[in-house]
């Protein structure tokens, strides 16, 4: 699950790290409202997205009247905002948030991860702060500052220090700099964090660091544990049908092809979008019905999968472990029948029972194409879906 | 031989008695594991399937002899049931749940590492030595004891490959289910360095994913230490880059991490790749000559 912006500040200035004083906001009034409250004659607009590359997309704006804060949230404020971080869709904006301007001497970067490879929190910082800090760690990685943060014994300060004098800063902001480091470490365990990063993280003019920008992605496993949290959620950044999906249990990706996918395991289910793309076809999305391919789920998975008007047929991929494959075809049947599919299903049932599985489906009577392999599989639905593209 | 896993291991389950700890207890007795016990905690003394419950993974091991154990209890829960095992002297644990939060992971594979426990999981299918001993959720009936090593990050892949090692007469040495989680007990290399020295090995498939750098690393050590043929499929090469939140994810990977990088790094180790999942059992007809 990712914070907003101004949720992750929130976070920040329980921790006491600096943040700018800032209002999110909903309405254009209240925007030009949270103005007068900060005080002063420049402000900058944020608009709240669960995505990065807001700046260069026009979701940023440094704005020195209330009549622009106005004219930027109406702007906003029920629109999609589009970036290089999301989809073609982008993200809808529900908040603005308006904040005090801060003068930059120099921008920095700072993140942290779980790298899988160290297998630890790992911190990364840069004195190349800004948009192009990918490009940066890609042409010239010695220039990311890494730390790694040992889980039983934790950050510690000399670890803030090394960086901190690496990044040249002076003695104050050594100081400055192990506050902030020791805070983010102790704030990404406390609330399982995957992730969380300050780009930039700036110097002001005035010498003191100050978190100009927060985000924030924690471990979705750990949301139970975390209550504070998960009433930070916010469901509008969610793709609908894969909100939709999740309250069944079930894994949807949309993507931009006309084959609907139903596989259980996520590995077979990407495994089998490949096999589609190899015999010329295009998947119209990745969907793991899971372990238990019941009836019900069958049922909400075909419901999610012919919701996106794309498909032309369905391939249905099922290795039936534990579960039997005839218990498996009577499920897809009496969903097929529920939901009332008119496009071509085509399903293959590999495992316990599987022959068996094929005769029901078979003598079903429904638009239903038993396959016998993966192979057979793919073919057949390419060629239900209209042939190779 | 085997790896891992043999028909004498005596092995406890934790959350014996639950749904998942029964139904798939049950399942492993009826393959010829030795299961020799299971430990709820409030429900020791019980007798369950025929066989001991215990209070505590301690009072298991001293009164059973165990050696493994496998674990099917919720997932917030699975850190205290992990350690207890790894202090109790269990050697190898097999963890089928899915769901642990990554910093339980951290803590619980440096604990595991010290102590020189074997820790397969979490969120994988287990182990099996075909015709010995499972201890998992796999389907036994799919399997047939033979020469190839199937190491996956993906359970229903496993399976696949399994299917099709069987279905060409070749059979299975060891198949282990390292799950999909970020922080596993055990990785690929782990895994391909037991292959490598097991003498029933004579080859080994090894089923990847995108996501997470362990394919390119297993592929350097392939390079450097693996002298069995080795076949390879990584799944993911159709999945949408997707939505993202900031860089760091980015510079962490330093680019690496999709599908066509991974199938790089393996075939320039010598690795047979195959693109396509329904091509794993021709592979290693192709590279073996069997």
């Amino acid at each position: 699950m990712n914070l907003h912006e101004y949720q992750a500040k929130q976070l920040f200035a329980e921790y006491g790290l600096p943040v700018s004083t800032g209002f999110a906001v909903d309405t254009p009034e209240e925007a030009a409202a949270a103005a007068d409250k900060i005080g002063g004659d420049k402000w900058v607009v944020k608009a709240q997205v669960h995505a990065g590359g807001r700046g260069k997309a026009g979701g940023v704006k440094l704005v020195t009247s209330k009549e622009e804060i106005k004219a930027f949230a109406e702007k906003w404020l029920g629109k999609n905002l589009v970036t290089y971080q999301t989809d073609a869709n982008g993200q809808p904006v529900s908040k603005i948030l308006v904040e005090t301007c801060t003068d930059i001497a120099q921008e920095l970067y700072l993140g942290a991860v779980v790298d899988r490879s160290s297998r630890r929190i790992v911190f990364m910082a840069s004195t190349e702060g800004g948009v192009e800090i990918e490009k940066v760690a890609e042409e010239t990685p010695d220039k990311i500052l890494r730390a790694i943060i040992d889980p039983l014994v934790g950050a510690q300060p000399f670890q803030a220090r090394e960086l901190a004098y690496k990044l040249g800063l002076n003695d104050l902001q050594v100081k400055q700099f192990t506050k902030l480091f020791l805070g983010l470490a102790k704030l990404f365990v406390d609330f399982d964090l995957a992730l969380l990063e300050i780009n930039p993280l700036v110097l002001t003019e005035q010498g003191n660091l100050h978190c100009l920008d927060g985000k924030i992605n924690i471990d979705s496993n750990a949301m139970y544990r975390q209550p504070k949290l998960r009433e930070m959620h916010d469901p509008s950044q969610d793709d609908e049908r894969e909100a939709l999906a999740a309250k069944w249990e079930l894994n949807y990706v949309a993507l931009d092809g006309n084959i609907g996918c139903m596989v259980n395991g996520a590995g077979l289910a990407m495994g089998t979008m490949d096999i589609v793309q190899l015999h010329g076809g295009a998947p119209a999305n990745f969907l793991d019905v899971g372990g238990g391919a019941t009836k019900e789920r069958v049922t909400e998975a075909f419901k999610i999968i012919l919701s996106d008007k794309n498909v032309k047929a369905v391939l249905i991929n099922i290795f039936g472990g534990i579960v039997r494959c005839d218990m498996i075809a009577e499920g897809i049947i009496g969903a097929v029948s529920e939901v009332g599919v008119t496009v071509p299903v085509v399903v293959r049932l590999e495992g316990n029972n599987a022959e068996l599985g094929r005769t029901v489906l078979r003598d079903s009577g429904l638009n239903i194409i038993a396959a016998s392999s993966l192979t057979d599989a793919a073919e057949k639905v390419v060629a239900a879906a209209g042939g190779v593209k | 031989m085997s790896i891992l896993l043999t028909k004498e291991t005596r092995v406890i389950c934790q959350g014996f008695t639950g749904s998942q700890g029964t139904f798939h207890s049950e399942q492993a007795i009826a393959y010829g594991t030795n299961m020799v016990g299971g430990v709820t905690p409030g429900k020791g003394g019980q007798t369950h399937l025929g066989l001991p419950v215990f209070n505590t993974v301690a009072d298991a091991v001293a009164q059973t002899g165990a050696e493994a154990s496998v674990i099917y209890v919720p997932a917030a829960f699975c850190k205290d049931s992990i350690l207890e095992a790894a202090f109790a002297g269990i050697k190898l644990i097999v963890c089928i749940t899915e769901g642990i939060p990554t910093l339980d992971m951290l803590d619980v594979k440096v604990k595991c590492d010290e102590l020189g426990v074997r820790l397969i999981g979490p969120n994988c299918p287990g182990v099996i030595t075909p015709g010995e001993s499972k201890i998992g959720i796999m389907p036994g009936n799919i399997h047939m004891p033979g020469r190839v090593g199937i190491v996956s990050r993906s359970g229903t892949l496993t399976y696949e490959a399994v299917k099709q090692t069987t279905d060409f007469g070749f059979g299975q040495s060891s198949c282990v289910g390292i799950g999909g989680d970020p922080i596993p007990g055990s990785n690929f290399i782990d895994i391909l360095a037991l292959f490598e020295q097991d003498p029933q090995t004579e080859a080994i498939v090894m089923i990847g994913e995108i996501g997470g750098t362990a394919e390119e690393e297993a592929a350097a050590y392939i390079k450097a230490h693996v002298t069995k043929p080795v076949v390879s499929y990584i799944a993911g090469v159709t999945a949408p880059a997707g939505k993202r939140m900031g860089h760091a994810g980015a510079i962490i990977s330093g680019g690496k991490g999709t599908a066509a990088e991974k199938f790089a790094a393996l075939e320039d180790a010598g690795v047979k790749t195959v693109k396509s999942l329904a091509d794993i059992g021709n592979g290693i007809k192709e590279i073996t000559g069997w």
